[in-house]
């Protein structure tokens, strides 16, 4: 299982700036039993956007958002208020953001952090990968992960190291992260976003914390020691 | 005078570098240093180029600055963390090195310790934003300094990149965060090179434009194929492969292009790489 929790509301409302209209995406996986993406989370944040004078143009709860395949189904039936949003808040794991922003042509803007839990909890990966910062970045990079996509896990752009698009590190299998985020937010138009300068990341949010080191077995035996 | 003094003079600038020895022995050091003596207005020392281990830039530096040259301390993210970084830019200041070019670095799988565990803390436009921290008297992590540093702060930019937008956006954050003048990876095309000086000059920084000596046709068919932002047009290739004096004909091409580019930037950054005794001659033909 992944963990996400919830960034600050001052946060998700930051990254939508000059932004009215959004559509909201849920997740019936990992982040409903986290209480971040599933439809009372939703329907709270649709409430708090409201509040703040966004319109909500819908929403959507996938069952795993981080299967790429299955989004773009559940999508489809909303395909007509995806359009008139501006762009997308996705409420699960970075995983989700990534795999959402793959298959929508518009900007998708995390509203979790995905804390590390220290090991593989066996999902299912497509090429989202997610590095569990806990201090989601995504906002500014078109849905695609620096951290894992850049093989420096650069978070200010691209290095001089990239030819026609690839990884100088291993050419055959890499992409370059920063080209594909470049050409990304070419195409959305929101090439902006790359000229923030996020401060120096905190590497000390990316360490499990001591909960989530343990596996079910620890969430059983605490059960146990309730009853 | 110092290269932020030869900058602001106006005069056309000229930079080249060293790499530090693989080793303790800084005999070839010293007489790259002196060759160099007097010819260019600053020497960069290199912070173990292409992940290769070896005798560090800080050292290099200090060895040059105790025999009257002016170095420019480059600096990777790679191998330190972003406490080791502003330490290290603290030992620059009071060795009295001023001067600071603000790297990523090349990855280590590229050199010749691929085991070792790479850093990247921090990267280029952050560390750069760290030596502007540590100028107002305070660290990353806010907390008060006894005594602030003063840099001349550089990077690089590579503006021969297809395509080039990345690049240029990347040069803004840089320039934001503190970089004062750049030097650039190697351009042997001056019409591209001019395209590129068009948005650069919006930022309101000094450019070296980047010269790398061409050793031979194949070292530049070399670097077609394996360097990211170097293009070498066929006409060079041609030129090269057609000339019985190889090493006239790259002292030739080298000051060639300078002059073509010379009035669109600040000054060259000449990367002789190896071949520092041809410094001399490159600048003579080239009239500076």
């Amino acid at each position: 299982m992944i963990i996400s929790e919830l960034k600050p509301f001052p946060e998700v409302l930051g990254y939508l700036e000059g932004e009215k209209k959004i559509f909201l995406v849920g997740c019936k996986g990992c982040a409903e039993v986290c209480h971040t993406g599933d439809e009372p989370q939703v329907l709270e944040m649709k409430q708090q956007l409201e509040q703040e004078g966004k319109s909500v143009t819908g929403y959507c709860v996938v069952d795993f958002l981080c299967d790429k395949a299955l989004v773009k189904i559940r999508l489809l039936p909303h395909e007509a208020e995806i359009d008139a949003a501006d762009s997308l808040l996705i409420m699960t794991c970075g995983i989700g953001v990534q795999a959402t922003s793959a298959v929508v042509n518009k900007l998708s803007h995390p509203a979790c952090n995905t804390i590390n839990a220290g090991g593989a909890r066996g999902e299912w990966r497509g090429s989202e990968r997610c590095r569990e910062c806990g201090d989601c970045v995504l906002d500014l990079t078109g849905g695609i992960c620096p951290l894992t996509a850049c093989t420096k896990g650069l978070i200010n752009g691209p290095c001089g190291g990239a030819k026609d698009g690839r990884c100088e590190v291993e050419p055959e299998v890499r992409e370059c992260g920063w080209h594909l985020i470049y050409e990304r937010l070419k195409k959305l138009g929101r090439l902006d976003k790359m000229k923030a300068m996020p401060p120096p990341k905190d590497y000390g949010k990316m360490q499990p914390p001591k909960e989530l080191r343990s596996t079910i077995m620890w969430a059983l035996e605490q059960e146990e020691t309730k009853v | 005078m110092s290269l932020r003094e030869a900058l602001k003079s106006g005069k056309f600038v000229v930079t080249a570098e060293i790499g530090p020895a693989k080793g303790v022995d800084v005999t070839e050091f010293l007489e790259n240093a002196e060759l160099l003596r007097g010819k260019v207005d600053a020497v960069n020392i290199t912070d173990q180029q292409s992940a290769v281990m070896r005798l560090g830039s800080l050292a290099g530096c200090h060895l040059l600055k105790e025999k009257g040259g002016e170095p420019v301390f480059q600096m990777t993210c790679r191998d330190r963390n972003r406490i080791a970084l502003q330490s290290d830019l603290l030992n620059a200041y009071v060795f009295g090195i001023e001067n600071v070019l603000c790297l990523t670095g090349d990855y280590v799988t590229l050199g010749d310790h691929p085991q070792a565990k790479p850093v990247f803390d921090l990267d280029s436009v952050s560390l750069l934003q760290a030596a502007r921290e540590l100028e107002q008297g305070r660290d990353l992590a806010g907390k008060e300094l006894k005594g602030a540093p003063k840099f001349f702060l550089g990077a690089c930019v590579t503006p021969g990149a297809d395509p080039v937008e990345p690049q240029l956006i990347k040069m803004e954050k840089k320039a934001k965060a503190g970089a004062q003048f750049f030097q650039t990876q190697a351009i042997y095309e001056p019409k591209k090179f001019e395209a590129f000086m068009k948005e650069a000059k919006k930022f309101g920084v000094q450019v070296l434009v980047g010269i790398v000596l061409i050793r031979s046709a194949a070292m530049a068919r070399f670097m077609n194929k394996n360097v990211a932002g170097i293009h070498v047009p066929d006409e060079i290739i041609d030129e090269m492969d057609e000339a019985e004096n190889k090493a006239q004909k790259s002292i030739e091409i080298a000051a060639r292009l300078i002059n073509e580019m010379k009035d669109m930037c600040q000054g060259a950054h000449i990367m002789a790489i190896g071949l520092e005794s041809r410094v001399p001659a490159v600048l003579d033909a080239a009239g500076l």
